[in-house]
């Protein structure tokens, strides 16, 4: 059914072709806009979209930081899967099923490097088991290297290899919403809140 | 009803459309400071028009790329000729797995085949995550914008909504408690779910992967956790390659919410371990839109929705007096090609100010598309007779200077001696809310003729001090 | 007759060819292009004798320089010579004659609207939606004049909502963007307004005057020809 399907779409496609048309060239390092400081504009563009970056010296330090914060404190299922960089509630390899992450109120996990124009950060699912851990919890901590921030997506595409993870994603703050009469919402069914740690020696 | 109709209706509601407009032109102004703080914008722009256009231009090819890549990796890649076969493929495979419950996260293309009625006849419940989806769907309503579902409802209308259908307090209205309960609700139904459904933003062909775009983290939710993803992708959907998305990509958010990039934009490539990934690939009328030389660019269209927010009719009218599952400009070229009698008054919907082509990040030129659509309608014999009399009639005055210049003068003086209720009355659409020009008593061409003897005469006499009042 | 005086000042030898009409846009934004089509061709046999041909209405000029294309072979030189030689008014002042400035008195408070077809047709000023910049035609005309200022709206080009049988079509939605340009330039302080092209002024001035407001409407050239007093 579909194979004929198939046919019939790439035949009815193949005798409606336009003229030929170039593809334009378009480098990782070319005429895209760079930034004096990339990491003070990631920061910058993190805030205005309701995250919060702080930059530390070592993962120790790290650790030190988020166990100021209330929700950290307060959070009674946690998952880290950073090494030294918060103490998990739940051992993340005796779970099997997704599912039974649904009560995670805080989770620590690690992302490859950042994107300054957008406040975004790549993540791949070979850092987690299970990659709803990027949505599912109530709020997120990232740790990212701090030397590894690029100005933008042209760069960042020229240091991965997408088909290298069945998932990767840019992640760029908390998830939100502004479906209500346009009035913006930070904590719409993603993550409600995100705190980067750039990490200067990892 | 035709478009016309139902726009009188939306802006007898002054001080409703007067807020519908503004909160629209809120939303272009959003577009216009991103755009700004990007020096290369404009180049984004051509760029992204010609990869689309390259892509159009070998298309099977590269479709047949993406699937040879996306089924090496376990991807199962299915065609669907029109929207009939799509929903039934959909299902099946939805049966095949003994799915009871579906979320779904936003796809203008499942509203364009009108997937959920369909699952719902075959006892498939289909819950829309999005928040903006999920409100008119519990409304039993269309979405009026395609990236904006809701902007056509108050917060008073969602908080009804949500009280009738999950107890929200009555009266209750503050966006935090409406957003935070439709989380709680729809949390539930992510976590109980036995399969998700999203669309494409686009497709890979070099890799045979694809990214879906949210801010909400639906898409994300709603495919992580149960065993089946089914993706329903337009098949213009397209890109070459993986560094084609930094284009896209840094231009999407920011033409469509004027945000530098979605929350999430994720990449998939293949099945998760112990689940299954299957790819819907739909034509329905664009390999016909593609035939087209002068309708071919409208498939470069990339659904952002800016189109909509700079459109100063689309922001006085609402989505819903398109009746089309894509309105505003984009929907005025789209959806008459694919039913031009249903649709005939939508290329009209415009004064063809243009504002539309300047704000398409893929640069269609849509203004020029909705002109060629009504020479279109033409050709089909679907203008209507008054219209196409009326032309004819006026071609024919045009023709002739003297009929041209009688009539004129004709209309002149009547315009200066007929009382005012003969000239103002409902068979003047234009003198409802306006004033007629003053008739000069002259025509133009009268007082060029008679200022060119005057100039003539002048030059002819016996020259008895130069100037004199010009 | 502003025009002929404007011309004149730049001593421009001019000439009305009284056996034209229309260039057939009504027709053409009807989607009646066989019914436009003599009309174009009236249009440039009355008109490919002449060196420059020039017209106070940018949508005017638009039809002929964008859409003539379709009556004509693309091979055709009286139409593509035509078709070169078309100028709207502010554009051949600035363009063609290098008018840079343009001396006169109009102590007024003027709110500039910006005709669809004139700036984003034929790209005689910035577009707000585009990130380009680019000189304004009327404005580097006007903003010399003596005593002159000009208003500073919430919405500088956004289209007053004639667009031809649009205003009659969709008379509703037509005369709520005219509304609220008027209302524009009522908050900005407009004591004139204007334009290059009478149907946007036209439609403006039908609701100013129904509505009663006190704001003056004049082309940009009825503008210059007073300010020469």
């Amino acid at each position: 059914m579909t194979q004929s399907s198939r046919q019939q779409i790439l035949t009815r496609l193949r005798a409606a072709l336009p003229e030929s048309a170039a593809l334009p060239n378009l480098p990782a390092r070319g005429p895209w806009q760079t930034f004096d400081n990339p990491y003070d504009r990631f920061c910058e563009v993190l805030e205005s979209v309701g995250g919060i970056c702080f930059r530390v010296p070592t993962l120790v330090a790290a650790n030190e930081r988020l166990n100021q914060i209330a929700e950290w404190n307060e959070a009674k299922v946690r998952v880290s899967v950073v090494d030294g960089v918060g103490v998990p509630t739940v051992d993340l390899a005796s779970i099997d099923d997704p599912h039974d992450l649904e009560n995670v109120d805080f989770a620590v996990l690690s992302g490859h490097f950042a994107v300054a124009e957008n406040g975004a950060i790549w993540v791949t699912d070979d850092t987690v088991k299970h990659r709803v851990l990027y949505f599912l919890p109530q709020r997120l901590a990232m740790v990212i290297p701090a030397s590894e921030i690029v100005n933008n997506m042209h760069e960042a595409y020229g240091r991965i290899q997408i088909g290298d993870n069945v998932f990767g994603a840019f992640i760029s703050g908390p998830s939100k919403t502004a479906d209500i009469e346009q009035s913006l919402v930070i904590g719409a069914h993603g993550a409600r809140a995100l705190t980067v740690f750039a990490v200067e020696s990892l | 009803m035709s478009h016309p109709a139902l726009a009188q209706i939306f802006v007898d509601d002054k001080p409703r459309a007067q807020w519908h407009d503004k909160a629209l032109w809120f939303v272009r102004q959003k577009r216009d400071r991103m755009a700004s703080g990007v020096p290369e914008w404009e180049d984004l722009r051509q760029h992204a028009s010609e990869i689309k256009q390259h892509t159009m231009s070998l298309l099977p090819d590269y479709l047949e790329m993406f699937e040879k890549n996306a089924t090496a990796r376990g991807v199962k890649v299915h065609w669907a000729a029109d929207a009939e076969e799509h929903n039934r493929i959909v299902t099946e495979i939805l049966q095949q797995h003994q799915v009871k419950k579906l979320v779904k996260s936003k796809s203008m293309l499942t509203e364009e085949c009108h997937l959920n009625p369909y699952l719902e006849k075959h006892g498939i419940e289909v819950v829309d995550t999005d928040l903006g989806e999920w409100i008119v769907q519990l409304r039993d309503e269309p979405p009026s914008h395609i990236v904006l579902p809701a902007i056509h409802l108050k917060k008073e209308d969602v908080g009804d909504t949500f009280h009738e259908h999950i107890g929200t307090e009555k009266g209750a209205s503050d966006p935090k408690y409406l957003t935070e309960a439709a989380r709680n609700t729809l949390r539930q139904r992510f976590c109980a779910a036995d399969a998700g459904l999203t669309g494409v933003n686009f497709a890979i062909a070099e890799t045979g992967g694809f990214v879906v775009c949210t801010n909400e983290g639906n898409a994300d939710l709603g495919v992580s956790l149960p065993k089946l993803h089914i993706a329903s992708m337009g098949i213009e959907k397209l890109l070459p390659r993986a560094s084609d998305l930094a284009v896209f990509l840094r231009l999407l958010a920011r033409s469509a919410t004027g945000q530098p990039i979605t929350t999430y934009s994720s990449h998939f490539h293949g099945p998760r371990e112990g689940s299954e990934l299957h790819v819907v690939l739909l034509d329905n009328g664009r390999s016909e839109i593609l035939k087209s030389p002068e309708f071919r660019r409208s498939l470069s269209c990339i659904r952002c929705g800016a189109c909509m927010n700079t459109c100063p009719v689309y922001r006085r009218s609402g989505g819903h007096s398109y009746e089309s599952t894509v309105p505003g400009p984009i929907g005025s070229i789209l959806t008459p090609l694919k039913d031009p009698e249903a649709h005939s008054s939508l290329p009209f919907a415009c004064s063809l100010c243009g504002s539309c082509t300047d704000v398409c990040p893929v640069k269609i030129d849509l203004h020029h598309q909705l002109f060629a659509m009504r020479s279109f309608l033409d050709r089909k014999k679907l203008l209507g007779m008054p219209k196409k009399l009326s032309m004819k009639f006026a071609s024919g005055l045009m023709s002739s200077k003297w009929v041209f210049s009688g009539a004129g003068k004709a209309a002149r003086t009547a315009l200066r001696w007929l009382p005012r209720f003969a000239v103002y009355n409902p068979l003047n659409p234009w003198g409802k809310q306006r004033d007629l020009p003053d008739a000069p008593k002259d025509s133009f061409r009268a007082q060029y003729a008679a200022y060119q003897k005057d100039q003539a005469e002048k030059k002819s006499r016996p020259s008895s001090g130069a100037g004199g009042p010009s | 007759m502003a025009t002929v005086k404007v011309l004149e000042h730049f001593g421009i030898d001019h000439t009305f060819p009284a056996a034209q009409t229309c260039c057939g846009q009504p027709m053409a934004n009807s989607g009646c292009m066989l019914e436009a089509k003599p009309l174009a061709l009236r249009f440039v046999e009355i008109f490919k004798k002449y060196q420059y041909i020039v017209a106070p209405s940018g949508s005017c000029v638009a039809m002929v320089r964008n859409h003539y294309t379709s009556f004509f072979d693309k091979n055709d030189v009286e139409a593509n010579e035509v078709r070169r030689r078309t100028y709207e008014l502010s554009e051949f002042l600035t363009q063609v004659l290098k008018v840079d400035s343009f001396d006169g008195r109009f102590p007024h408070k003027v709110g500039m609207h910006q005709s669809c077809h004139g700036l984003r047709d034929l790209r005689l000023g910035p577009s707000s939606e585009v990130m380009t910049q680019r000189p304004e035609t009327v404005t580097e005309l006007l903003r010399n004049l003596d005593g002159i200022s000009f208003s500073q709206l919430q919405r500088p080009d956004e289209c007053c909502g004639f667009g031809g049988t649009f205003a009659v079509a969709e008379e509703a939605v037509s005369c709520m963007m005219g509304d609220d340009r008027i209302n524009d330039h009522l908050n900005a302080g407009t004591e004139v307004l204007t334009a290059g092209d009478m149907s946007c002024l036209m439609h403006l001035e039908g609701l100013i005057k129904r509505q009663k407001h006190n704001i003056r409407v004049m082309h940009f050239a009825e503008i210059l020809a007073e300010s020469i007093k």
